[in-house]
């Protein structure tokens, strides 16, 4: 087990650099960073020049990369132009969306669980059948409308909750954005479950559950459910990242402050450290909630364990 | 479990309490299964019974309806598309068909048990050996987890599993074919059952270890006093435990018999062909015989004799009269006790 979790973790650092180098060319190739600085004004040509020098903006490409990398290490994820420090807006951003995530994440297992169970033990009745139906509307619809229409819906119309989230946003304002962020994968995982959960109901090892006389709740959540969720966890497991750097719409949307506000404001004004600094933080989160859902893998099946 | 003491100091045989007939009667069961393609007839009208203490093997091809008919005994076919339109099944005199659910789950694995073919996809893949064996006590008995896998090392021990200590946190996959069945037949035997119900308990095993996994069976169900159900299509493993034979031929029983004199002197064609079809040393070199023609297809069960098709003797009544299960006699008319055959030709069979 703990050589597992070296090899993997050592597995990172490629990708971490791979991702980050890429996310680097990527944003110094959407322009030049002095010109947006400068907004609408064209910029004198030594002044800029001087502020290039200043940057480290001459150097090439590789240069900068190492260096930017070098002070990640150091824990300066430099300045952002406006003179904030970008581990200051992390600091304020992360939480928020932390907590954003969160919120998803719980729907996302609680309903979309409990709805995949209750479809998958009633294959072909008109329950699972409705649910599958509406289940496919909600991945279809994009969630910048399913969130408009219930933000006027709850926020506006019936004015059950705020329409926008307060700068603190606590938790409870945080709800209906959950939901908007959450309804996609939730829709997903009750796909995922009752596939499953139909699949495993006819499995020899159910069968044997029955034939040892222990009562339906029993079989259903000691027996099936654990084989079931498998690829559940796989699946929510990749989610909390995509989640977290996916949830630019709703968080403009809801005027939340998060890390998706923040990554549409770097992008907008060509700010690098901010879009990179906020990427690589991603990254890394993402490579961690890998490696949770494989260590959990391990710990729901043990077939794999010691892998 | 509640027993009643009684008061003599003598411990009263297992499963007397106060009836007197067999431990298990099933009574003209009928099980269909609704499919796409049609009602596939699965079991038409099968009688036998089980007395403490007694072994019945239960012999036919795959789709000859022995295991269907054990997974109604037991309770746990899935219906639907599963239905049972006709039958009665007794245990201990009362009919289980005509139970409720909850009464029916308290009888599973407490009262009657049953031992799978492949252990290895029969038993959870995600939960260690000791947990699956100890729930059996943890359910039936309210025991504590820790009560339990004490318990479940004991019939670890009881089956001869080496080592039961170590291994009772291990998980399926990490024991051999012949240590899961030996599970498998832990499990079924955790709570004493009046009785066990072995669908193939060996097919998935290599040779030696079928005899050890059927012998280990035999004792345990002498020890306890166990009646058993055995379903298999192997005649060898039926002759050495057995007691007495139930053939099976699309959902009916063809012929029944005790075991030994199934073996010599055969009153049905199918029986014969069974027989014949296993390979001998005496006949190396000859080429083996083989019933001809393939099982029927349960959606269309030919008229009469469902065997009629495949049978050497058939004649024209066999294409129009199901023949019933006629008591089997010597040539003179003396009795011969617990046979019968559904051939119309038995006579011809058995003397000819």
């Amino acid at each position: 087990m703990g050589r597992y979790v070296i090899r993997r973790l050592l597995q990172m650092i490629p990708v971490f650099i791979g991702a980050t180098f890429l996310i680097f060319v990527m944003v110094y190739a959407l322009g030049d960073p002095v010109a947006a600085l400068f907004g609408d004004k064209a910029p004198d040509p030594a002044t800029a020049a001087r502020i290039r020098e200043d940057l480290g903006l001459d150097k090439p490409l590789w240069q900068q990369y190492l260096h930017y990398m070098g002070n990640i290490f150091r824990g300066d994820f430099g300045t952002a132009f406006n003179g904030q420090k970008v581990t200051e807006l992390m600091a304020s951003a992360f939480p928020v969306t932390m907590k954003l995530t969160f919120v998803a994440i719980v729907i996302e297992i609680i309903v979309g669980i409990a709805l995949g169970v209750v479809s998958g033990l009633k294959r072909g009745r008109p329950l699972d059948t409705s649910l599958l139906v509406l289940t496919l509307i909600v991945i279809s619809v994009p969630t910048f409308v399913s969130g408009y229409l219930l933000q006027l819906l709850f926020g506006l119309k019936l004015g059950w909750v705020r329409p926008t989230v307060s700068s603190d946003a606590p938790l409870n304002e945080l709800i209906l954005p959950g939901i908007v962020l959450a309804l996609v994968s939730l829709a997903y995982v009750t796909r995922l479950t009752r596939t499953s959960i139909g699949e495993n109901a006819r499995a020899d090892y159910v069968r044997t559950a029955v034939a040892k006389g222990l009562p339906r709740r029993r079989v259903i959540t000691k027996h099936l459910l654990r084989n079931s969720l498998i690829p559940v966890v796989t699946f929510i497991g990749a989610d909390i990242g995509a989640l977290m750097g996916g949830a630019i719409v709703t968080e403009r949307i809801f005027n939340i402050h998060g890390v998706g506000y923040q990554l549409y404001n770097g992008i907008l004004r060509g700010n690098t450290p901010t879009v990179v600094g906020f990427v690589t933080i991603l990254v890394l989160v993402f490579l961690v909630a890998n490696l949770l859902v494989d260590l959990l893998y391990a710990v729901l099946d043990p077939r794999i364990r010691y892998a | 479990m509640t027993t009643i003491d009684k008061t003599s100091s003598v411990p009263a045989p297992r499963g007397s309490d106060d009836f007197g007939g067999p431990l298990l009667e099933v009574r003209d069961l009928h099980v269909e299964f609704h499919t796409r393609d049609g009602v596939a007839k699965a079991v038409n009208g099968v009688n036998y019974t089980v007395s403490a203490g007694e072994t019945l093997a239960v012999l036919g091809e795959s789709g000859s309806g022995k295991s269907v008919t054990a997974q109604a005994i037991m309770g746990i076919l899935d219906m639907p598309p599963g239905r049972i339109p006709k039958g009665e099944i007794f245990f201990r005199g009362e009919d289980m068909l005509k139970m409720s659910a909850d009464e029916r789950r308290k009888i599973r694995g407490r009262k009657i048990a049953m031992i799978f073919q492949d252990a290895l996809s029969s038993l959870n893949p995600v939960l260690s050996v000791g947990y699956q064996l100890g729930e059996m006590f943890r359910v039936h008995q309210g025991l504590s987890k820790k009560e339990a896998k004490a318990k479940a090392i004991e019939l670890m021990d009881k089956v001869k599993i080496p080592a039961a200590k170590a291994r009772v946190d291990d998980y399926p996959h990490q024991f051999s074919g012949g240590m899961r069945q030996r599970i498998m037949i832990a499990m079924a035997l955790a709570l004493e059952p009046d009785l066990i119900i072995a669908d193939e308990p060996t097919t998935a095993l290599d040779v030696t270890v079928q005899a050890q996994v059927m012998d280990l069976l035999a004792e345990l169900q002498r020890e306890y006093n166990m009646g058993l159900i055995l379903i298999t299509h192997d005649l060898g493993v039926v002759a050495d435990v057995a007691d007495k034979i139930a053939v099976m031929y699309a959902g009916r029983i063809v012929e029944t018999a005790p075991v030994h004199e199934l073996y010599k002197r055969p009153a049905h064609p199918y029986t014969k062909g069974l027989l014949d079809s296993i390979p001998r040393l005496d006949q190396k070199g000859q080429e083996l015989y083989a019933i001809k023609g393939l099982p029927p297809n349960l959606t269309r069960i030919p008229s009469g004799c469902a065997f009629n098709p495949r049978c050497p003797m058939a004649q024209d009544i066999c294409r129009t009269d199901i023949p019933a299960l006629f008591p089997v006699t010597e040539r003179d008319g003396g009795e011969l006790p617990g046979r019968g055959s559904a051939c119309h030709f038995w006579k011809e069979t058995i003397h000819g």
